[in-house]
């Protein structure tokens, strides 16, 4: 039986099926669904598999190591900039090894459909030498989480498995055909130096990392997802895919294997011979890849710098955005039709803030502030509110990474800049803005921070936020003085009563943070009660 | 056989659930799917697409090329517009004749229909307004669903039941809601022979 279901939830089935214990994550898009499936899932309910969301990226990752730590299958999810924030974790642990197999997936979003930049992650994978697995399909999603768990309780190491947005958000029919496997029982490490990385054990697992290399690439040589197929009619070109983007290839030639010589990649390190064998068989290679032009530098570095390969850094192929199938159909040389131009009436829809959304009862507040403190002065943060950047709002000046809005208006009050405005979403700052606060408050930086509290991480489709009913007493934790710390409720009504709380605390020379507070309209009345049964058992 | 169909509209119109419909309807004729979809930050709001792909054959693409699309099926007129580049050329455009405005330069919308009416191959319906007749003009897409049947590669009694499967959770209420408005939308497709507005 086939099953309707996205890239994102065939994988998130396949680790269920692989004997998963836990998955750890933040919400950032297009990896949301995959810890979502989970937390549905009937299955990992009766099996008691761990699903509860994290508050960063960094504390799922190390909390996804402790699992394997004490034996047991564990996933960590992310989106690709989310890999920034638990790089240090990733980094570390590709060096002490794993125990029960670890999964990292990782979801790029080429063409920054819901991001800030298009940074490919086969880069992090390459930098910390571990194994990285590319499906190009939903049923290689399913199919391939069982084998990452095993390769990396193989190998030792945990495996990096990289998703792009396409694959992510995409349905197709996919078998659930692996008989599911038990978890593990709890087993500790044979050998617990590998874990304690002081510089004399650390120089030992590094140099074991070093030496793995070989046979990482001996397993990608003879791994059945990297596949050669020499064209015996045509060898003007040959085709190296990766991922996602072999399926724009297969649309040209139109499923005929024979076309071309392709060699399709779905697992690194990269498989040198089949590449040489290729690269001697054809006249000119084409390497497609979604993502950086990581394999054409490789190929480069090879065979010395050549025309003989061709991809996004000899122009064949666009250097940003995604792929799709009229872009690999021009570089292969299939003609297409000239498409039909877009009407000149149509007019741009960005996305906006939605009706009655209290985020824009605040930037109305601050709004009408800018005339007496000044533009450009609003540094803002990862969310919804970001659309806050936008007209008509144009609000907010910044956005760079989660938790940058304090750290920002610090620099700048800092350098002499007044009344800085840091304005930043309960979930993003439990995730990074509260070190950042409290810098500030060492300080006694004058800047004021507004926490626009929705009760959720609203912009990937309202998940839990970890900072539901924390909020003031994290605050007074940092060291936030009381009489500067103020819960506003931001609704038309009180636009006025609002502007006069901000316009104090902003010429207030020392940290002011103002919580404004109102629940996300997207939640339902169900979640809405939840969420204040929360903060009352928690006051 | 292979049909590519593109549906449009802004977030929250529906799309995606008329997309479910055709390929669990898809799927349930034992046939091949991909169907592409824009979760995150374009939902809010945006204009949103979905690619949906049936065959007898594998499919390889999650994306349809330019130019490929047997059907453009809009819940908006402007937002069918915006997918032109995809029409095949003998393809076909179905759309929902009611605007959704929430930007300052919405063009005029006599001139989208104006647009729209130099293609051939066309339909504009007034699916909001049957659909409120109905009693919940939520089901547009469904009425769009109906009048789009002779142009898909799957029998609308394999339509009929994807709804029921799908609807079923919510009640029987909302699953003849549903079937009745995809039915309005088949005979109004079958009449129909020129929009007039």
């Amino acid at each position: 039986m086939r099953n309707l279901v996205l890239g994102n939830e065939a994988l998130a089935q396949g680790a269920i099926d692989a004997g998963l214990s836990g998955v750890y994550a933040y919400p950032g898009t297009p990896s949301t669904e995959i810890t979502e499936y989970i937390q549905h899932s009937k299955t990992a309910k009766e099996d008691h598999i761990h699903y509860n969301w994290s508050a960063n990226e960094k504390t799922a990752m190390e909390a996804a190591l402790g699992m394997s730590y004490a034996g047991k299958r564990s996933m960590v999810v992310m989106k690709h900039v989310g890999l920034n924030v638990a790089s240090d974790v990733f980094m570390n642990m590709s060096v002490s090894g794993v125990n029960g197999g670890l999964v990292v997936v990782v979801a790029d979003d080429p063409s920054m459909h819901s991001s800030q930049n298009e940074q490919d992650s086969r880069f992090y994978g390459k930098f910390a030498m571990v194994p990285i697995l590319e499906p190009s399909n939903q049923q290689e999603a399913y199919d391939f989480m069982q084998y990452a768990f095993d390769l990396s309780e193989e190998i030792k190491l945990p495996v990096l498995f990289r998703m792009v947005t396409r694959l992510s958000h995409s349905r197709s029919g996919v078998e659930f055909r692996a008989k599911k496997r038990k978890q593990n029982p709890i087993k500790l490490p044979e050998d617990t130096r590998q874990f304690a990385l002081i510089p004399a054990y650390a120089k030992i697992q590094f140099e074991k990392l070093v030496k793995k290399k070989p046979v990482l690439i001996e397993k990608s040589e003879t791994s059945v997802y990297n596949r050669l197929c020499l064209s015996k009619r045509d060898k003007s070109l040959g085709i190296i895919a990766c991922g996602i983007a072999y399926n724009y290839v297969m649309e040209n030639v139109d499923e005929d294997k024979d076309f071309f010589s392709i060699l399709k990649i779905s697992q690194y390190p990269l498989p040198k011979k089949k590449i040489k064998e290729l690269y001697d068989y054809c006249d000119e290679i084409l390497v497609v890849e979604e993502g950086y032009p990581m394999i054409e530098e490789i190929l480069h570095n090879y065979f010395d710098e050549n025309d003989k390969i061709k991809g996004k850094l000899s122009g064949a192929l666009p250097l940003t955005g995604e792929l799709n199938p009229n872009m690999v159909g021009n570089a292969t040389g299939f003609f297409h039709d000239k498409p039909k131009k877009l009407p000149n009436i149509v007019k741009g829809r960005p996305p906006q803030l939605c009706e009655g959304c209290g985020h824009t009862d605040l930037f109305n507040a601050i709004n009408t502030l800018l005339p007496e403190i000044g533009n450009k002065k609003v540094f803002g943060d990862i969310g919804c509110y970001a659309l806050g950047a936008l007209p008509p709002l144009n609000t907010i000046n910044t956005l760079i990474d989660m938790g940058a809005s304090i750290t920002m208006a610090k620099g700048a009050a800092d350098a002499g800049l007044e009344n800085v405005i840091a304005v930043i979403g309960d979930s993003t700052f439990t995730h990074s803005g509260m070190t950042g606060l409290l810098d500030a408050v060492n300080e006694k930086t004058p800047i004021t921070v507004v926490i626009s509290d929705n009760s959720s991480v609203a912009m990937t489709g309202a998940q839990d936020s970890s900072a539901v009913g924390r909020l003031e007493s994290i605050c007074l934790g940092i060291g936030v003085e009381p009489e500067h710390l103020i819960t506003i409720i931001p609704l038309k009504k009180n636009h006025d009563k609002n502007v006069e709380i901000l316009r104090k605390e902003i010429w207030h020379k020392g940290v002011s943070v103002i919580i404004s507070q109102r629940a996300c309209v997207r939640l339902s009345r169900d979640k809405k009660e939840e969420i204040k049964q929360k903060i009352a058992s928690l006051n | 056989m292979n049909a590519n169909i593109i549906l449009s509209g802004v977030g929250g119109q529906g799309i995606l659930t008329i997309a479910a419909v055709l390929d669990t309807a898809a799927l349930n004729e034992g046939l091949y799917v991909k169907q592409s979809e824009v979760h995150g930050m374009s939902q809010r709001g945006g204009a949103v697409e979905s690619h949906v792909r049936i065959s007898d054959k594998e499919i390889y693409s999650d994306l349809i090329p330019q130019g490929k699309a047997d059907l453009i099926l809009s819940v908006e007129p402007m937002e069918l517009l915006r997918y032109i580049p995809f029409l095949k050329n003998d393809g076909w455009l179905l759309t929902d004749s009611h605007t959704f405005v929430n930007i300052i330069d919405y063009p005029e919308r006599h001139e989208l229909y104006k647009q729209i009416k130099l293609f051939p191959n066309h339909i504009i319906i007034k699916a909001t307004n049957v659909a409120k007749d109905l009693g919940n003009s939520k089901a547009a897409n469904m009425v769009l669903l109906g009048a789009s049947s002779t142009l898909l590669p799957i029998s609308e009694e394999s339509i009929r039941n994807a709804i029921r499967q799908l609807f079923e959770p919510k009640g029987e209420k909302v699953v003849n809601l549903n079937l009745v408005a995809f039915e309005s939308g088949i005979n109004l497709a079958k009449k129909y022979s020129e929009f007039v507005f």
